[in-house]
């Protein structure tokens, strides 16, 4: 692998970029105003784009910044316009209905951090590589999956569920640039398209449900049971 | 080979841009019939063709095995029946005249995606295209645009969509294994991903695989993660929940079963059989309990359709060729018998204004014909002789009691009965119990659109009932023992 065999000024620039995307999840997380839950999903990604970069130059993958522009593109920006158009004509501002208050779900996302720690570490021995940035990258990855998945649930603003989607998808990005860099190119750029074309829809579902259900908030979809 | 897999391609692609182009609900129909029975055709040609062993093309990007080819021939039998019986369905929407071009294409474009899926040989590639399906068949399930089908698809799209993001992981964890061995860069294959499963990490390849079996599952139904299958399966229309249910969940059911084959190559086939017939008699225990209190008739078949895969999964998770050859012909009569039991369920729906099966009552009095061929489907459906259901079921339980979880065979045993009492009990009192309500007297004549594809499903699921074609069981040998 090549992330063991290279400079540890590198090594740290990686860890660094990963961190920060992980505590932008905390802010998502601990945030209810949609605004800033939608700027902080962007500067992820631009987070995530700059360390494709990193990884592109430090480990000789001249695609990858083929990938950082297309994720600083796709995921930086053109996505979190779309939501915030969407989010705009909904006239949504808030998430009103959530189950946590901010600060219990800080706690929860640390905890989900720590499980996702254990389980990294054991990987990491499995692989002789404990203490490497192989387990910081694991944690993220699974961490910034579970607090996706914890912000789905917590929340019932249909525009929430699309950000924790997109907050999971991002962690395998994260992950998937540090542990698997030479994944193929072709695999990656359709994946992004592939969002694109989820969140498209998305949209489009979301005007259905406001326009035949008249809401957006899973909490008064519940005409199905049972 | 490569030709035939071509026009299985291309006539739906062209047929979608006909329909498109011409614009006009009638030819719109038609079209989408004639590119139905054309991949049909070329389906059955393809499965006669090609020799039963792994056969890669086109640059390893294509790969054919048997139980591939099977589950594009279950999806293309239901496409067939579906684009019959949507003739006579849809034209009853008579408020979304209008918009019909637009479902033939999308149910074109649906069964597209469902033909592509199978062939690939990057399981990457293979997890986009069932994302593509997901999005295609969401369209449809929202078609009739009201509160519960919108409700519906939303639900369909965000449950499923985690739920294959965590497949994604899985596959990216798959990769990473490979990658300690063949270097940085390789190209992803099944067969590659199966040539280093010995010497990855276990702990690796068992995380990866059961982060698949939880994504994947979610396509395909298993519970817990099958909430989204009853709301979406009732609420789209008929011949949509029957490519659904016949088609849909089969090929996701086709990735978890390479990947278990991944699994067992690496040495870990133990762990990941129990942990599929663990959700496979998980889906059962769910599908039982709500089948027995269910009121809604659409939302009962796809409870039916839960337990139906589970049983696949446990035909799976046993092992041996005798539970995969039970759990490829369970595919095949189930895809057959959920369409005959979505097409009745449909037809009894429109004629009683409603979807609540306590509205539809003495069926038989208004529809002796089409009545019986429903309670035939419905005996059948619960996997009693002598239809189809029941060979294969005893196939697997067979092949559960040679397997290491026998206790699984108990449970199945159980729930089976379980699921036939409740099953037939609600079929007891829409035929035989109090008369309808006055609003809701049926009136409509069934059009033989919407009748004929009933007995095109119940004719094929009696014979396969009364006689398991030897050359089937030796296809079934064949895809047994090579890799899938």
């Amino acid at each position: 692998m090549f992330i063991l065999h290279i400079n540890p000024l590198a090594t740290s620039l990686f860890s660094m970029l990963a961190i920060i995307s992980l505590i932008l999840s905390f802010v998502m997380l601990g945030s209810h105003w949609l605004k800033n839950h939608i700027y902080a999903f962007a500067l992820e990604s631009w987070t995530i784009a700059c360390l494709s970069a990193a990884v592109g130059y430090f480990g000789h993958y001249p695609e990858l910044y083929v990938i950082a522009i297309l994720t600083a593109l796709f995921r930086g920006s053109l996505l979190p316009y779309l939501i915030l158009r969407l989010a705009d004509k909904l006239h949504l501002e808030r998430e009103f209905t959530s189950v946590l208050k901010p600060a219990s779900s800080l706690v929860l996302g640390t905890v989900l951090v720590i499980i996702a720690f254990v389980v990294a570490r054991k990987i990491g021995h499995g692989l002789h590589t404990a203490d490497t940035i192989i387990v910081l990258a694991l944690t993220c990855m699974l961490s910034l999956k579970l607090i996706g998945f914890l912000m789905m649930i917590l929340r019932s603003e249909a525009i929430s569920h699309i950000l924790g989607l997109l907050v999971i998808e991002n962690g395998i990005f994260l992950g998937s640039q540090i542990l698997v860099p030479g994944m193929p190119l072709l695999l990656e750029l359709v994946i992004l398209f592939d969002l694109l074309i989820i969140v498209l829809t998305f949209g489009m579902l979301m005007r259905y449900l406001q326009m035949h259900a008249g809401t957006t908030s899973s909490r008064y979809l519940q005409k199905l049971v049972g | 080979m490569g030709a035939l897999i071509l026009c299985l391609w291309l006539v739906p692609a062209l047929t979608i841009g006909l329909i498109l182009l011409v614009g006009r609900p009638r030819v719109a129909e038609f079209l989408n019939l004639t590119a139905a029975i054309v991949s049909l055709v070329a389906s059955l040609a393809l499965i006669l063709t090609t020799p039963h062993r792994r056969v890669v093309l086109a640059d390893h990007f294509l790969l054919l095995t048997p139980l591939g080819l099977w589950i594009v021939l279950c999806v293309a039998i239901v496409y067939a029946l579906a684009s019959l019986y949507a003739i006579g369905y849809m034209r009853l929407l008579t408020d979304e005249a209008r918009r019909l071009p637009g479902f033939y294409a999308l149910l074109c474009g649906f069964a597209l995606t469902m033909f592509v899926a199978p062939f690939m040989n990057n399981p990457g590639i293979y997890w986009i295209v069932i994302d593509l399906t997901t999005i295609v068949s969401a369209f449809l399930v929202g078609f009739e645009r009201e509160a519960e089908s919108a409700e519906a698809a939303w639900k369909y799209i965000i449950i499923v969509s985690a739920g294959l993001s965590l497949a994604l992981l899985g596959i990216v964890f798959f990769y990473w294994a490979g990658t300690l061995r063949l270097g940085p860069v390789y190209a992803m294959t099944w067969g590659h991903l199966r040539s280093i499963a010995p010497a990855s990490p276990k702990a690796l390849l068992l995380l990866a695989f059961l982060l698949i079996l939880v994504g994947l599952g979610t396509k395909v139904g298993l519970a817990p993660m099958h909430t989204w299958l009853p709301d979406a399966h009732s609420e789209g229309p008929a011949p949509v929940s029957a490519m659904l249910s016949g088609a849909l969940l089969n090929t996701a059911m086709l990735g978890i079963v390479r990947f278990l084959s991944i699994l067992t190559a690496g040495g870990l086939g133990f762990a990941g059989q129990t942990a599929l017939v663990v959700l496979g008699a998980l889906s059962l225990v769910i599908s039982a309990l709500f089948i027995v209190r269910q009121t809604g008739a659409k939302r009962l078949m796809a409870y039916s359709s839960v337990e139906h895969m589970g049983i696949a999964a446990l035909g799976f998770g046993f092992g041996g060729i005798l539970g995969i050859a039970g759990a490829m012909y369970h595919m095949l009569n189930h895809a057959l018998n959920k369409s005959l039991m979505f097409f009745g369920a449909g037809n009894m729906m429109r004629a009683y204004r409603s979807k609540d099966m306590r509205m539809m009552r003495r069926v038989l009095a208004f529809y002796p014909v089409t009545g019986i061929v429903w309670l035939l489907g419905a005996v059948a459906i619960t996997g009693a002789p002598p239809f189809g259901l029941f060979q294969s079921e005893i196939a697997i339980l067979r092949a559960g009691m040679a397997s290491p979880n026998v206790w699984a065979v108990a449970v199945m045993a159980l729930l089976l009965i379980v699921i036939f009492i409740g099953f037939l009990h609600h079929f007891r009192q829409m035929y035989f119990g109090a008369a309808p309500t006055d609003d809701h007297l049926p009136q409509m004549r069934l059009s033989p659109w919407m009748t004929v594809p009933m007995w095109l499903t119940l004719i094929p699921l009696t014979v396969l009932g009364l006689w398991w074609p030897p050359f089937l069981w030796h296809f079934f040998v064949q895809a047994a023992q090579v890799t899938r």
